[in-house]
């Protein structure tokens, strides 16, 4: 029996989001104080999780497979840690942000009704409540993109709102598949009665639809059309939580959840985890090289990265996973400071077109370091945290005997370095546009929370040994230990 | 709006729809919002409950929106005060939830269950399904407001 802070990192953020509307309509800052402090809460909560024993919380006090059941296991830890930190600074940020929109309390209030959702898909143990979650999450999303009501944002909103809601349809009729023919939407009941089957194939139809699901939620290639144009149409704080934690919260974890806790990870699907890894990859990076946009090109990299995860998980091997479950940790702390940084770089000077940026160098000191920072971490330079988890997904790759997978991970690695040095040149390095002269540093909110991304990827890269060694290593073993997981929500 | 703009509204043929139709729905609004109310109540005992109940509550608005006019619809039941249930109703929701952690799960049935097949039984199924009958009511409602703003809107771009 697990600790009762899994329901309650569901539930406060829901409390907290009704609370912002209500106390809103007489309170028009009532968004910019609960906001920061809910999703400190949560991080407080992930954090003290991270020691917790793995366990069960029986929802309602129904035992599975009948119940609602809430699951922490090493790698929910991963996840809830992730999406709770980059959600407090990214909610520290829209304070000072957010300040120039109008219906401030309506965008915390999605905000937090987004990471709500986050959170209930990171720790739920049954397939449908993990649709109705990623449901939450990915329509609050829809609204977040659109939040700027332009003509552009307001078409990105739409074109993510029909794939997106596309990608539900297939994941639900996935569902019904998998519970027509088990009789039960709890997932370790479901693997218990998949682990002990001979192959099936309208199980592997299931598992393509799941693949469908939550690729297009994670932006993997044939499904990453709405990507490019959602994350870089809403608001800085957002599209740091959207290219963050959402394509990974609602795309990628579920996507290995299912993969290898419920079906036992079959080797046609991991293969093709795999490739779709390759591809993205390969893909992603060739369009981020001549967007000349910041962050239209911090997207489609959001694609690229996806593409390492995707090609750690598919060689299903314990360092592979690891590795990808690092560098998605990784990607979520450099994505986001690159977003928020290029949402300051924005603010500052009025526009994402990188060829009118140049020399801010010495006019925006913290935030030049910052897109220094992130931009050498997506990179792939030592000492930062990507070159390590990116050595680590090349050393899986060559130990598993996937070559050409090995030999494109390490290509697209110079190119992101190609591209990434372009961002660099210029928007900080050359002469200052006159336009510029009188800018100013951005607000203190906004650089604190800069900076404390750039340590983090730094720090992370430094001690990426303690960090493989006590979180990434245990959350790959459990991931394959199928058995270990139906006996702890079944038994337990 | 005064009692005797409320009359015009009714006997004027150029707002909403005919006589016949507003006769009609002058009937059946109210009987609409007591089916809902049924339904909304009995959930733990007949098909139906908070969502179904919700949508046909929020029908019966819809229909005096459509029937008089969007001007009647918001007299009866404006957009402020739609936003305002609906998150009571959510709020209620979530407070249920955590008010069961007091015996030990959130979500717990911790009232008292009754008699199977009575009216009051069920412990929290009924507040439940008033609360989420209030919430889904409110909220389509308000979701039809804001579709007819854009409809407005479209109209005289058009003139």
């Amino acid at each position: 029996m697990a600790s009762v802070m899994l329901p309650l990192s569901v539930g406060i953020p829901l409390l907290s989001a009704v609370l912002i509307l209500l106390i809103g309509k007489a309170w028009r800052n009532a968004g910019a104080l609960f906001a920061p402090i809910t999703t400190l809460i949560t991080l407080v909560f992930a954090i003290d999780l991270l020691g917790a024993d793995a366990g069960t919380y029986w929802m309602g006090g129904w035992p599975p497979p009948f119940g609602i059941v809430l699951v922490l296991d090493s790698v929910s830890k991963v996840l809830l840690l992730v999406v709770n930190m980059v959600a407090f600074l990214a909610s520290v940020y829209a304070v000072s942000y957010m300040q120039k929109y109008t219906a401030q309390n309506k965008f915390y209030a999605l905000f937090i009704l987004m990471l709500a959702g986050m959170n209930g898909v990171v720790l739920t143990g049954d397939l449908f409540n993990l649709y109705v979650f990623l449901e939450i999450a990915s329509i609050a999303s829809y609204a977040l993109v659109g939040f700027g009501v332009e003509h552009e944002e307001l078409e990105a909103g739409f074109k993510y709102l029909v794939l997106g809601t596309i990608a539900s349809t297939m994941l639900l009729v996935g569902i019904a598949i998998v519970y027509n023919l088990t009789g039960s939407v709890n997932m370790a009941d479901v693997a218990r009665f998949v682990s002990g089957m001979p192959p099936n194939k309208a199980l592997l139809f299931a598992l393509a639809m799941f693949l469908f699901g939550f690729g297009l939620k994670a932006g993997l290639v044939p499904f990453h059309a709405w990507l490019p144009d959602a994350h870089p149409s809403a608001p800085a704080p957002v599209s740091a939580m959207l290219s963050g934690v959402l394509i990974k919260a609602i795309g990628v974890y579920p996507l290995i959840r299912i993969t290898y806790s419920v079906f036992g990870a079959p080797n046609i699907i991991l293969n093709l985890i795999l490739w779709l890894g390759v591809i993205s990859a390969v893909v992603g990076v060739f369009l981020a090289l001549g967007q000349y946009d910041i962050k239209r090109l911090m997207a489609y990299h959001s694609v690229s990265q996806m593409g390492y995860v995707a090609i750690g998980i598919g060689l299903g091997t314990p360092l592979g996973i690891a590795a990808a479950l690092f560098h998605m940790f990784n990607h979520a702390l450099f994505k986001s400071l690159l977003f928020l940084s290029a949402g300051s770089l924005e603010s500052a000077t009025g526009t994402r077109d990188l060829r009118q940026m140049g020399g801010l160098k010495k006019k925006m000191p913290i935030t030049s370091l910052a897109t220094a920072t992130g931009s050498l971490s997506i990179a792939g330079v030592p000492p930062f945290n990507g070159f390590f988890s990116k050595l680590l997904i090349i050393i899986a790759a060559i130990m598993a005997k996937q070559y050409v997978a090995a030999g494109v991970a390490a290509f697209v690695s110079l190119l992101t370095l190609a591209s990434f040095t372009k961002v660099m040149k210029y928007s900080l390095l050359g002469k200052l546009n006159e336009k510029y002269e009188r800018l100013k540093e951005s607000p203190v909110l906004m650089a604190i929370v800069l900076t404390i991304l750039s340590v983090l990827c730094l720090g992370v890269g430094l001690f990426y040994n303690y960090f493989m060694d006590s979180i990434f290593n245990p959350a790959a073993n459990d991931l394959l230990n199928q058995a270990k997981y139906i006996s702890m929500v079944i038994g337990g | 709006m005064k009692q005797k703009d409320i009359e015009q509204i009714i006997h004027d043929d150029h707002t909403g729809m005919s006589l016949i139709v507003k006769t009609v729905a002058r009937m059946m609004i109210a009987v609409i919002i007591l089916f809902a109310f049924y339904i909304i109540l009995y959930g733990h005992l007949t098909p139906g409950g908070g969502f179904a109940g919700g949508v046909i509550l929020a029908i019966a608005y819809t229909l005096m929106m459509l029937a008089f006019s969007r001007k009647m619809a918001l007299h009866k039941f404006s957009d402020f005060w739609a936003s305002f249930w609906d998150n009571i109703g959510m709020l209620a929701f979530i407070i249920l939830g955590f008010l069961g952690l007091n015996s030990g799960y959130f979500l717990y049935n911790f009232i008292w269950h009754g008699k199977p097949f009575h009216l009051v039984s069920a412990g929290i199924i009924p507040l439940a399904n008033i609360a989420i009958g209030v919430k889904v009511g409110a909220c389509l409602y308000a979701i039809f407001i804001g579709l007819s703003i854009y409809g407005r809107l479209i109209i005289k771009e058009e003139e």
